[in-house]
This record gives C-alpha cells, structure tokens and sequence, in this order.
C-alpha cells in the first residue's frame, strides 16, 4: 500500500474551514430536525396509546409510512416532488424564493422522519406505565388530560429516555443523509475534501473522530439526565 | 400543476427490476455475512478473555457511531488502496455492509445468548462441553426463536439502507428510479412509484417479524 501521509492537510486553508462548515452545519440540522421530532413524535406517541379506531389508525398509518420508506427517498420526495403537487404559487416560492431550500427540506426530512420513530418509543412508554396508574389518575377525579400530564407521562418519559437518546444519537448519523439532496455537512465536506487533496484517510478520519465525539458527549450528557430524573426506587431493575 | 404519465413506469420495469435485484442481493448479502461474522463479535464479547471482549466492543461501538454513508465512503476509498488495483465499487460496498451490519447484528445476537437461563449455561459446562460446543448445541439454538424477529427487522432496515449506494452510483432500485426519474423527466411518477415498491415490501417485511414474534409468544 503505497500512501502519502498529510495529516496537515486538515489544517490548511480553506480545507479547516469546510470541516467547521460541515461540523456546524451537521449539529445545526440534527438538533433543529430533533426539535420537530420530539415535538411531532411526542404528540402522535401519546394520541396513538390513547386512541381509539380513526384516531389510532391515523396515527399508526403516519409510524408506518414514515418507518418503511428510506430515508434518503423521502429527502427526495421533500425536495423534488412536494413543490410539484402543491399549488403553483407555493411550489415556486419553495423552489425560487425560500433561502436554502436544500437545509430546510434536509431538516423537515429528519425531523419527520424521526417523529414517527420518537412516537413508538414515547407510545411504548405509555404502554409500559402500570395499568394501574392510570386507573389511580382517573379514580382520584383526574381528567384524561390531567392523568396524562402530572402521572402517565412524567413516568413514561424516564421510561423513555434510554431509547431516546439512541435516537437523538441515530439523527445525527441521519442527518449525512442530507448529503444527497446537496447540503454539505460533515460527511459531505470530508468527501469534497478527499476528492480535492486525495487525501481520504485524514478526511474520513477527521469525520470519523468528531462523529465518535459527538456519540460520546451525547451519551455522557444523557446517563448523567438519566441519573437527576430518575425517581428513588422505582428504577431499580439495574 | 402540470398532468402526471404513469405510463413511463411499465417501459421502465425491466431496469427498475434489475436495480431491485441489487437491493435484495445486497439486502441477502450484508444480512447472511453480516449475522456471520455478528455472530463471531459476540462471542467474542461475551468470551472470558479480557481483551478479545474489549476489542469487539471497541468495533460494535465504532461502526455504531459513525453513519453508514461514511462507512461506504471509507471502504470506497480503502478496498482499492489497500488491493493496490481499481476495484468496482460493488466490492466495496459489500465489505462495508457486511462489515456495518455485523456490528447491528452482533447487538441482537448478543442479547440473544444472554438471554438464556444461566442454568443451561452451567448445565453444559458440568456436561462437559467446551465453550463453542456450549454455545452451538445448547445456546443457540433457544436464543435463535427470540433473536429471529429482531433479524428480520434489522433486515428491513438494512434493505431501506442500501439505498444509500446511491453515493457511490450503483444501480440499486433507489439509483435507477432516480436515473429514470431525470431522463424522461417523470420526477413525482418515479419517486411516488419507488416509495410505494419500498413501502410495499417494507410493510410486507415487517409483518414477517410481528408473526415470528407471535408464535415465539405462543410457543411459551
């Protein structure tokens, strides 16, 4: 194997800056495409382990459409196809006149997409709470809303933290997707930086650590949640 | 909005079909070297020696870090360096997914041996049986009915996966839609038509491991 080492490569002008691009542009899609899925998924999690029949079919169609189509596909169908069935006006301001169409669809994408696999876990969750907690809620005079809000989901989301968090961690991992409908990201700038200086092994190598970095921060900051919410004694299985 | 011709796709058929053959072969193949050497990490996790467990779970949660876009870039990058010749870039999208999937794989089979009773374990030990015979004869074959359903929905990840050698243009079906899709400039009939074919077979996938899923419950 015959290579040339430049690992100094990584530090030169301008190809520092496009790994600073791409480590900004990667946290910025992944945290805003989380910000749409915990909101989105939490909200069809609870409407799906509460209802009943349309409501529950609804629901249960979204997890499903969204969970068996790549993700790469629906980045497509975002960018390309949307602004085609929508109303001329709206297409055209999509595709014209919206700034950085490409990071917007890249973080509706994610964030949809995420959505319906926040719902199973945060649905999950729910399911997982004792039957007789909620009974207790109604039986004490709790409205729905109420049982939900101060007993079933305050338990069900330290339920859910752990699947969560491998969540959070899959959408910045996703979030490279976002590479193919033209966003650069980390992923995206160290393949631009290979095919500039052919130097693959520092490029994907600097990409590869800060990935690593970004699990290890993520996972460290959420044992550390884990362990300030979790209530004394009804967590331990461990 | 201009009248969509979803007559585009018969004509099309034969070339989608051939990129849905790579899908699957893809799909077939990472599954089968992926549980293979899955399989392999495991054990190799789960072994008393220290730092043969250390170096598994040093791979499991490398290739578990980094996205599997990079990991196809890596291997498209090294595969030719290291073989100092150009090969194609399906070899090194082989090596890549089987290589990722064998970290996801080797999760699932893991939790799977240790979810046999540590009774059994003991029980083979006393018998006489080595670790490997331990692990083959009496382990596996009870953590395989758990493990089953996890596999085949892990393989349904997988197959929506493998759209990504679309970063290294092979023809896949996800490629070849979109390579349709802009040469007869049928954009929303192509795309439409791809998402229903993955949902379709998807959905088909997911059922199969609801129902090892059940009749594992039943078997109980």
């Amino acid at each position: 194997m015959s290579y040339a080492w430049n690992w100094g490569v990584l530090f030169q002008s301008p190809y520092l800056g496009w790994l600073g691009q791409g480590i900004a542009m990667t946290i910025v899609i992944s945290l805003a495409g989380w910000a749409i899925a915990i909101t989105i998924g939490t909200l069809i999690g609870v409407l799906h382990s509460g209802g009943r029949g349309a409501m529950r079919m609804v629901t249960g169609s979204y997890i499903n459409l969204f969970r068996n189509v790549p993700l790469l596909l629906q980045m497509f169908l975002w960018f390309f196809v949307v602004p085609e069935l929508l109303p001329k006006t709206v297409g055209t301001w999509l595709k014209r006149d919206l700034p950085h169409p490409e990071i917007v669809t890249a973080i509706v994408a994610l964030g949809l997409f995420t959505a319906s696999r926040v719902a199973v876990q945060v649905s999950a969750g729910i399911a997982a709470v004792p039957r007789g907690q909620s009974m207790a809620a109604r039986a004490s005079g709790l409205s729905t809303v109420q049982a939900y809000r101060h007993v079933l989901l305050p338990q069900a989301f330290r339920i859910v933290v752990p699947p969560l968090t491998s969540e959070f961690l899959t959408i910045f991992k996703n979030s490279s997707i976002a590479l193919t409908i033209g966003v650069y990201e980390l992923t995206a700038q160290t393949q631009q930086i290979q095919s500039f200086t052919y130097q693959g092994f520092e490029a994907f190598t600097a990409a590869t650590v800060v990935y690593m970095a970004i699990a290890l921060v993520v996972t460290t900051l959420m044992t550390a949640i884990e362990r300030r919410i979790s209530v004394a004694g009804s967590a331990a299985k461990g | 909005m201009t009248g969509f011709d979803f007559s585009v796709i018969p004509n099309a058929v034969p070339f989608l079909l051939q990129g849905l053959g790579l899908s699957l072969g893809l799909t077939a193949v990472a599954m089968a070297g992926g549980m293979a050497l899955g399989l392999i990490i495991a054990i190799a996790r789960l072994s008393r020696f220290r730092y043969l467990a250390m170096a598994a779970a040093l791979y499991v949660n490398g290739f578990r870090a980094v996205p599997l876009i990079l990991v196809i870039f890596w291997f498209y990058f090294l595969v030719p360096l290291l073989l100092g010749r150009p090969v194609g870039a399906l070899y090194s999208v082989l090596i890549a997914f089987v290589m990722f999937e064998g970290a996801y794989y080797s999760e699932i089979i893991r939790a799977g041996l240790k979810s046999v009773r540590p009774g059994q374990w003991q029980a083979a030990k006393a018998s006489g049986m080595t670790y490997l015979q331990t692990i083959r004869l009496v382990v596996l074959p009870q953590a395989l009915r758990k493990m089953a359903p996890l596999m085949v929905t892990q393989g349904v990840v997988l197959f929506q996966d493998t759209s990504l050698v679309y970063v290294v243009s092979l023809h896949d079906f996800m490629t070849s839609a979109s390579i349709v899709a802009n040469t007869q400039n049928r954009i929303v009939e192509l795309y439409v038509f791809a998402a229903l074919v993955y949902f379709a077979l998807c959905t088909a996938g997911g059922a199969l491991a609801q129902r090892l899923n059940r009749d594992r419950h039943h078997a109980h």
